[in-house]
């Protein structure tokens, strides 16, 4: 866990941890997300970019089942979505999201909400949980906060255990919704500060993101996306630096 | 050396003037009601005081929780209608929270046909108002319900006519007590379940089926103390003797109309309440519960009705209160509760001050109590914020 | 890894048949899972003993403009008991050659209600609109200056129902924002009048207020002075409606930021000048739904002066129904007046949850 390579780069053999192939979806009549076809490998970090109603968010919301598609597979860890609950069940322990918008739980103490998952879902004993919650408290270094309230907290602080709360279930996964959007620009650097040390070890990551400096530093693959597909993917020193596409070179001159 | 200000442009001075204005205002209208209430009530030869309350009363009382007949005293029958009061809105506030709820929920259901048999409901109920619900439904019971003679009797012991709903009862026994005292000690060790398996859920994350467990106690160990006297299963059924039934119990015209109409009534308001405090929690709280993999009902039982309950339960308080309130129309359609009988006192003794002061005291008791409980839950349950 | 060429317009697909249509939205929204399944069939169920045999009482097998005797033969409602009693329902006592001018006041309050309702006419003269229309409704009512004069104690039936309800509200209106200021002041003792004002009446029931206004009312005045019944039970409705106001307002008041007030006094503004032109413009209008919410509940609460015998329109009811002729209708009679009761009722809720989300945006 405190392993701090840097850098290594993905495994290109073996089963991708996500797969998707395929995939459409449908909100009503609106074809939002068209013919998806993604394979992310273990250890792989991701961002995905795009502009607003692209279907970004909608992607990784997939992923997790947090909606749901109408064609196409989605397959995490060898584990099919489908409207099996067993299976939705088993993915989202698999998966941790962190939100936009944070979504701590306001009546838990910070302690209390990272130690929900472990103790109802892994069925942790209550000790063993809070230990290990305080653990990943010290990560993201707030852990003199684990007792009060998420009222009482700043907007990069309530982010940072809105993430060390996915990390209490051992993910082998994180998502990541647009994290640092609803910050505070000064509050941005400590959030993404935690992401870089997580991707240094090891942890596979989606992100859906703006933050170009972060692309540029952690991430493998850049994703573009507009109007529900997938236009084009490169690493991030091709993608930056040579756009193939125009919608690319318009959104990067856009953002840039 | 600042020069002193006028004490007719001194705010502080100004607001202490006005203040006496106010109040001397207030009490010189106050004192010209009381005088002149003084003399019309010698004029007209009514007494003052409480002392009405030793005379006796007079008149009868439809139905009682508590012996009482006409030789008993005002006192006696004020306090057989609080009590009556007490029993129409303590099972009221039970049936309409059940009701109310479960239609708040179905509201919110995805099945549409729920959801809008729901919202239909909610409309209907709130936009009628309850005094003519519950002519309806007394007029409902006069109307469309037989004489005892033709009673309508859809179960073997169960009697639907216009003198009510009788049915019939346990015949009283000796085991009855034992039973009780059971039932209570498995309560007793229901909740000793529950902290003990609270307890090995934190240290082992094992966890326990407490409800099942409980329940099950619940009817299994007053069900034992019945057996071991014997199994009495002697009923007290309700025969016709005459024009009327004796025997068993009856639930009265007037108490069940009241106890229907201000149940839907009321319950409609519950269920917007229940509707606006599960809504009241954001769809992020439940997509983060559910992205850490709880389950549906855990989601429920941990992140949404702790904060639906935070905005649920001060304006359900408030609709309880109202209910009790509302359970004085009680005099439109004959039941014996506190107003109907302070009435009857009114008009048989003139002393119309005492009785009115006492129907608001009564009240007032009530609300009071309801705000001193709202205030404390309110502040036991703020969300600590900075 | 399926890079589009991004010349190429994107191919919209049509969903999948199951998703959308009829046949998605009865799936989505009847039979989604196995449990609403089954409470879909539950209901349906439901409604299918219901609704059949009451539409056939109510539709089928009824009468609607019938005399007496021809309703108690058939099995279905008797609906006739409105139209051949329509007159007193909704009159009342009030004399029968006069009663137009009953009908025509309430159609200038309808016209009045109607007016104001659409927000193109909230301007300044809206004010004394009201007022020219409150005038003439009185004169209509109570006569004098050319038309005979009707007592009070005679207006009865829907009239009734509709002017203790509006003149309830216009009485209780300023008084409810004096309460709600008088609360919120800085000043003890007019602190504390208003509060035990405001938690006294909103702590006993309405009906409490009405028997206070019957039979303690007149040990109140001096002697030889008699006021109309209709007039006390009003002033009882005025009192009691205004504490609910007056708590109305004090949320709107509390809901106005501080820097409104700082910035009315740093301007130099009195206190009654800062809450004519700055404060209560805003806080009025923030509570505009809640004061309706109030109104529908003084509407509804209009009934109760059956308990202390004034004759609005349940009363009138009811007395239709003690006549002989027509015993035993109660249920039609009483649905019919709920169907009215609901009409208006509904009628103001909407209007309120419209103009709340109106009125959200602009704020």
């Amino acid at each position: 866990m405190t392993d701090k390579t840097i850098q290594h780069p993905p495994s290109t053999t073996g089963r991708p941890i996500i797969e998707v192939i395929g995939m459409h979806k449908w909100y009503g009549d609106f074809h939002v997300l068209a013919d998806i076809n993604l394979k992310v490998q273990e250890k792989e970090r991701i961002v995905i970019c795009g502009p607003s109603g692209s279907g970004k968010s909608t992607l990784i919301r997939c992923i997790n089942r947090l909606e749901e598609h109408q064609r196409g597979q989605i397959i995490v860890d060898g584990i099919e979505l489908t409207n099996d609950i067993k299976n939705i069940e088993k993915v989202r322990a698999e998966v941790g999201m962190v939100f936009q918008h944070f979504n701590l739980f306001p009546h838990l103490t910070i302690i209390e909400n990272l130690a929900l998952g472990p103790i109802w879902v892994r069925k942790t004993p209550k000790k063993k949980a809070e230990e290990t919650a305080m653990m990943y408290l010290e990560k993201v270094k707030i852990a003199e906060q684990a007792k009060k309230y998420p009222g009482q907290l700043s907007g990069g602080q309530q982010q940072r255990v809105a993430i060390a709360r996915s990390l209490c279930m051992s993910p082998r996964v994180m998502l990541f919704d647009e994290p640092t959007s609803a910050l505070d620009p000064e509050m941005i650097k400590e959030v993404l500060d935690v992401m870089i040390d997580l991707a240094e070890e090891g942890m596979t990551m989606l992100v859906v993101s703006h933050e170009m400096g972060f692309a540029k530093r952690v991430a493998d693959r850049v994703l573009f996306m507009d109007e529900g597909q997938i236009v084009e993917e490169n690493n991030p020193h091709d993608f930056f630096d040579n756009p193939q596409h125009e919608r690319t070179r318009l959104f990067l001159s856009q953002i840039l | 050396m600042p020069s002193a200000v006028p004490f007719w442009r001194d705010p502080a001075k100004r607001a202490i003037v006005f203040q006496i204005v106010a109040l001397l205002l207030v009490f010189g209208i106050a004192y010209i009601l009381f005088s002149n209430t003084q003399a019309n009530l010698q004029r007209q030869s009514i007494a003052t005081g409480f002392g009405f309350l030793q005379n006796e009363s007079g008149f009868e009382i439809g139905e009682s929780v508590i012996e009482y007949s006409s030789a008993d005293t005002y006192g006696r029958a004020l306090l057989a209608g609080a009590l009556n009061t007490l029993k129409v809105s303590f099972i009221g506030i039970i049936l309409t929270t059940i009701l109310g709820v479960f239609i708040g929920i179905a509201r919110l259901s995805r099945n549409w046909l729920v959801s809008r048999l729901s919202a239909v409901f909610i409309e209907v109920m709130q936009n009628i108002p309850v005094l003519l619900q519950l002519f309806f439904w007394y007029a409902i019971f006069y109307e469309a319900f037989p004489s005892p003679r033709q009673a309508l009797n859809p179960l073997p012991g169960l009697f639907l006519c216009n003198r009510g709903l009788i049915m019939a009862v346990p015949e009283s026994h000796a085991a009855h007590l034992p039973m009780i005292m059971a039932f209570l000690a498995a309560l007793a060790l229901w909740w000793g379940l529950a902290r003990w398996a609270k307890r090995r859920l934190d240290l082992t994350g094992l966890s326990f089926p407490v409800v099942r467990v409980g329940l099950g106690l619940s009817l299994l160990l007053p069900a034992l103390v019945w057996l071991a006297y014997g199994s009495p299963i002697a009923l007290d059924v309700p025969s016709l003797q005459g024009f009327n039934f004796t025997g068993g119990i009856s639930v009265t015209p007037e108490f069940s109309a009241l106890l229907l109409g201000l149940v839907f009534y009321t319950s409609a308001f519950v269920a917007e309440i229940v509707r606006a405090g599960i809504q009241a929690v954001t769809r992020g709280q439940v997509e983060a519960a559910m992205s850490i993999g709880l389950r549906p009902g855990q989601v429920l039982q941990h992140v949404v009705m702790p904060q639906a309950l935070r905005v649920i339960i001060p304006p359900l308080t408030s609709q309880m209160l109202n209910l009790t309130k509302n359970s004085s129309l009680a005099i439109a359609i004959g039941f014996a509760d506190f107003v109907s009988v302070a009435n009857t006192t009114i008009n048989q003794t003139g002393q119309a001050i005492e009785g009115v002061a006492l129907i608001m005291a009564v009240y007032l008791c009530f609300s009071l109590s309801t705000s001193v409980f709202m205030n404390w839950y309110n502040k036991r349950m703020a969300l600590v914020e900075r | 890894m399926n890079p589009q060429d991004s010349t190429a317009t994107r191919e919209y697909l049509k969903p999948p048949v199951t998703e959308v249509g009829v046949i998605g939205w009865v799936r989505q929204n009847l039979f989604n899972s196995l449990f609403n399944s089954i409470l879909t069939l539950l209901a349906l169920y439901g409604l299918y003993m219901t609704v059949p045999p009451l539409f056939k009482w109510a539709f089928v097998d009824s009468l609607w403009f019938s005399n007496a005797e021809a309703c108690r033969d058939i099995e279905g409602a008797c609906w006739s008991i409105i139209p051949e009693n329509a007159r007193f329902i909704f009159f009342g006592f009030f004399p029968e050659d006069q009663q137009w001018r009953s009908f025509t006041a309430m159609i200038l309050l309808f016209s009045l209600v109607f007016y104001t309702q659409s927000r193109r006419n909230w301007n300044r003269a809206l004010f004394p609109i009201w007022t020219c229309g409150l005038v003439v409704m009185g004169w209509l009512m109570h006569g004098g200056l050319g038309l005979p004069v009707v007592e009070t104690s005679k207006w009865s039936g829907l009239p009734l129902t509709l002017m203790l309800s509006l003149f309830g509200m216009v009485g209780a209106y300023p008084l409810g924002i004096l309460l709600a200021l008088g609360r919120r002041s800085k000043l003890p003792a007019i602190k504390s009048l208003c509060v035990i004002y405001i938690e006294l009446i909103r702590g006993v029931p309405l009906i409490s207020m009405l028997f206070m206004s019957s039979i303690m009312f007149p040990l109140f005045l001096p002697e030889g002075i008699n006021i109309d019944k209709v007039l006390r039970a009003q002033v009882a409705i005025i009192l009691f409606t205004a504490a609910y106001i007056a708590e109305v307002v004090r949320g709107g008041l509390q809901a106005i930021p501080k820097g409104q007030y700082e910035a009315a006094d740093s301007l130099g503004l009195n206190y009654s000048q800062a809450m004519r032109k700055v404060i209560l413009p805003q806080a009025l209008k923030i509570v505009i739904p809640p004061t309706v919410g109030i109104l529908i509940s003084a509407f509804k609460d209009t009934s109760l002066v059956v308990i202390i015998a004034l004759y609005d329109v349940l009363k009138t009811t009811k007395v239709t129904l003690s006549n002989p002729q027509w015993m035993g209708f109660s249920s039609e009679a009483y649905l019919s007046l709920a169907l009215l009761y609901f009409i208006f009722c509904y009628a103001m809720s909407s209007y309120s949850r419209k103009l709340e989300k109106a009125l959200h945006t602009g704020h």
